[in-house]
């Protein structure tokens, strides 16, 4: 078949989704076998294919906020690999400088604002970004991700309402993995397609197909238009599926393995490297080369966090305040 | 009889009693039902109780807490289940603003019996959003009772007082690194009253209060001193609120010294109030000030080093109660 997209793009999209996955396979056995890596740790993968359509919709000025679940989308913004890894082990060499973890990514210059804790915060937080962009009169947008659990927060609403009523520049991702830790999405509403809540609201949306960068790429692109032009926000309700459980500690008893396989079926990496083959973009050992590539990176940044020295002790007191000279109580 | 069981199964107990007794009394929360709660207090509750009585609900605390405090106004004992307590910062509202004042609001007509709980405080390297210990806050709170038990046998007594004979809304404060902690608890059903501190060692030379998680810390720092031939008597607070604080200055009579071990930030926290009360009352007992270890003044960062260093340690506070003996080192 023959393709919508360039033979870069699709390189790119295969580079970037085997980026994120390889990041998180080590880490994942960082965590496992060595201990090295703590804390709650949610794995992206699966759900790859929604960072890279996103990032060949948008541009580096966009901005993009989401949850927990963030290496993949803080890797795709451009925050670094080495800083990524040197964050989960902790180190002050991490993006945040150890003090976030693996829910808490920042990259301020790659215009990643986070890595949020608290379900459905950012989707308010996220139609901030996008005032700000308004009254700035830039044209940029922000892309606010959320998960289908926290779509049934009561901020989504308000937040809504306000990106209408004052049209801001954000498109509201929900990347639908169609569980909240252990609940189906059909056991937490009457309205099981989240893109319809944007009814309420008279807000545009859509359902797209997050298995293919394509399909998020042309949703997303569509959104990104509008918003851009001045039109307001979108919703995109982001059909997705998350290979591993909840988090580390999940045994995932609420799911079949057959169900995993059938989406595994789908990946979303097999399918974009098939597209190149068949379209003669690269041969197999054009891949093979970025598969290389993609271990060294993944590699190296083990070694860097491994290599990395720990936070002074006194950093317990820093960042909480601009202010350097604030009255800290200590007894 | 007495059997040993975990923390979590000492709650599960409580909520189960109670819940045989009284079909009044349901559970709501995330994932309590089908997944057998996030931490496992609920499992197995849904096979006996079915899930009419225990509910899973959507993430939407500020609305299932509306739902439980609406419910509580109206003739049931809802006991609702925050995944953990940093959550239930998005239902303050409801806590504070409604649940809190009914009372007062409607001039005693219309009370507010439910029970608020989940673990609380920090939890190992789960960075800020994760770790914040709220006692104090919700201390400071009138209308509202505060319990943060450090056993598994006082928190199945006084979560069971909590449900069957409270009539006002208690914050119940638990915690992710207890539930596993296993401890000999009777066969025999029993409750415990809010509100009584307990004295969990007798000691001579200083007193230690503490509460929760902590009281590790203080039994801990109680241990090493013993070592060096210094008696510390434990107060473990088991309620917040209200604050026993006439079972320390009793022990404060004897041992004219007090230190605090909490997990709070230090402003305004449990230490702050102890330290008013018990220099008011008891100002001719002290023979040093009052001193205290609690958090550090920040939010909980992720590292392990600078967990460790912001939270209280047994080291800290065998050297802080040197101190207040005027000891050297
Ligand atoms: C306000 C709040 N409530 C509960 C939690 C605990 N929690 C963390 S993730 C999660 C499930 C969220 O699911 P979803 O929004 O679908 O995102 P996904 O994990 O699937 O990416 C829950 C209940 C939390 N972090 N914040
Ligand atoms: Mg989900």
């Amino acid at each position: 078949m023959a393709s919508k997209f360039s033979k870069e793009t699709y390189l790119y999209w295969y580079e970037l989704m085997q980026l994120i996955r390889q990041f998180e396979l080590i880490a994942e056995e960082k965590y496992k076998m060595e201990g090295k890596i703590r804390g709650f740790f949610h794995a992206y993968i699966g759900q790859e294919a929604i960072a890279a359509g996103c990032m060949t919709a948008t541009k580096p000025d966009d901005k993009f906020i989401t949850a927990y679940r963030d290496h993949g989308l803080a890797i795709a913004k451009g925050v670094s690999v080495d800083s990524c890894m040197a964050e989960l082990y902790g180190k002050a060499t991490g993006c945040a400088k150890g003090k976030g973890g693996s829910m808490h990514f920042f990259g301020k210059k790659e215009n990643f604002f986070g890595g949020h804790g608290i379900v459905g915060a950012q989707i308010g937080t996220g139609t901030g970004l996008a005032f700000a962009e308004k009254y700035n009169g830039t044209d940029n947008v922000v892309l606010c991700y959320f998960g289908d659990g926290a779509a049934r927060q009561g901020i989504l609403h308000e937040s809504f309402n306000l990106a209408m009523l004052w049209k801001l520049p954000v498109i509201y991702i929900c990347e639908n993995n169609n569980y909240a830790m252990g609940t189906s999405v059909e056991r937490t509403s009457n309205v099981v397609d989240i893109y319809k809540l944007a009814d309420g609201y008279e807000m545009p949306a859509d359902q797209l197909d997050g298995m293919h960068p394509e399909t998020v790429h042309e949703g997303v692109a569509r959104a990104v238009k509008r918003a851009r032009e001045g039109g307001g926000p979108t919703l995109l309700e982001i059909k997705t599926y998350r290979y591993k459980g909840h988090s580390i500690s999940d045994p995932q008893k609420y799911r079949t393995k057959e169900e995993v396989d059938e989406y595994k079926a789908k990946d979303p990496i097999a399918l974009v490297r098939d597209v190149i083959l068949n379209n003669k973009f690269a041969a197999e050992k054009d891949l093979e080369a970025i598969d290389k590539r993609v271990d060294d990176i993944v590699n190296a940044s083990v070694k860097f966090a491994e290599e990395s020295p720990w936070p002074n002790d006194d950093e317990v007191l820093k960042d909480i305040y601009v202010d350097q000279n604030y009255p800290f109580i200590v007894d | 009889m007495a059997r040993s069981i975990a923390f979590r199964d000492a709650l599960r107990e409580a909520m189960s009693e109670e819940m045989r007794r009284d079909e009044r009394v349901f559970l709501m929360g995330e994932e309590v039902a089908e997944y057998n709660g996030a931490y496992k207090v609920s499992q197995g509750m849904l096979a006996e109780f079915g899930a009419k009585r225990i509910i899973d609900t959507p993430i939407a605390e500020l609305g299932f807490t509306a739902v439980g405090v609406g419910a509580a106004q109206n003739g049931l004992r809802p006991v609702v289940e925050f995944m953990t307590w940093n959550f239930a910062v998005l239902a303050l509202d409801q806590i504070l603003n409604t649940a809190s004042k009914m009372l007062a609001m409607s001039g005693g007509q219309i009370s507010c019996p439910i029970v608020f709980r989940g673990g609380n405080g920090s939890a190992g390297q789960l960075g800020a959003q994760h770790s914040t210990a709220f006692e104090a806050m919700y201390a400071n709170i009138p209308g509202i009772k505060v319990v943060s038990p450090s056993n598994g046998y006082d928190a199945k007594g006084l979560l069971k007082q909590a449900i069957r004979y409270e009539e006002d809304p208690v914050m119940f404060m638990e915690s992710e690194q207890m539930y596993g902690d296993k401890m000999e608890i009777p066969e025999e059903e029993y409750y415990i009253e809010l509100g009584k501190a307990d004295v969990k060692r007798k000691g001579t030379d200083v007193t230690i209060v503490s509460f929760n998680k902590m009281m590790k810390v203080a039994l801990g720092a109680a241990a090493e001193l013993e070592k060096e031939g210094i008696s510390a008597e434990v107060i473990d607070l088991r309620t917040i609120r209200p604050l026993d604080w006439k079972t320390i200055l009793e022990s404060v009579k004897k041992t004219n010294r007090l230190v605090i071990v909490e997990e709070q930030w230090p402003f305004a926290s449990v230490s702050s109030e102890i330290s008013y009360v018990i220099q008011k009352e008891g100002f001719d007992y002290l023979d040093a000030p009052i001193r205290r270890i609690t958090a550090a003044d920040a939010p909980l960062h992720y590292a392990p080093n600078l967990v460790a260093a912001a939270l209280p340690s047994i080291e800290r506070t065998v050297k802080l109660v040197k101190e207040v003996m005027y000891l050297k080192k």
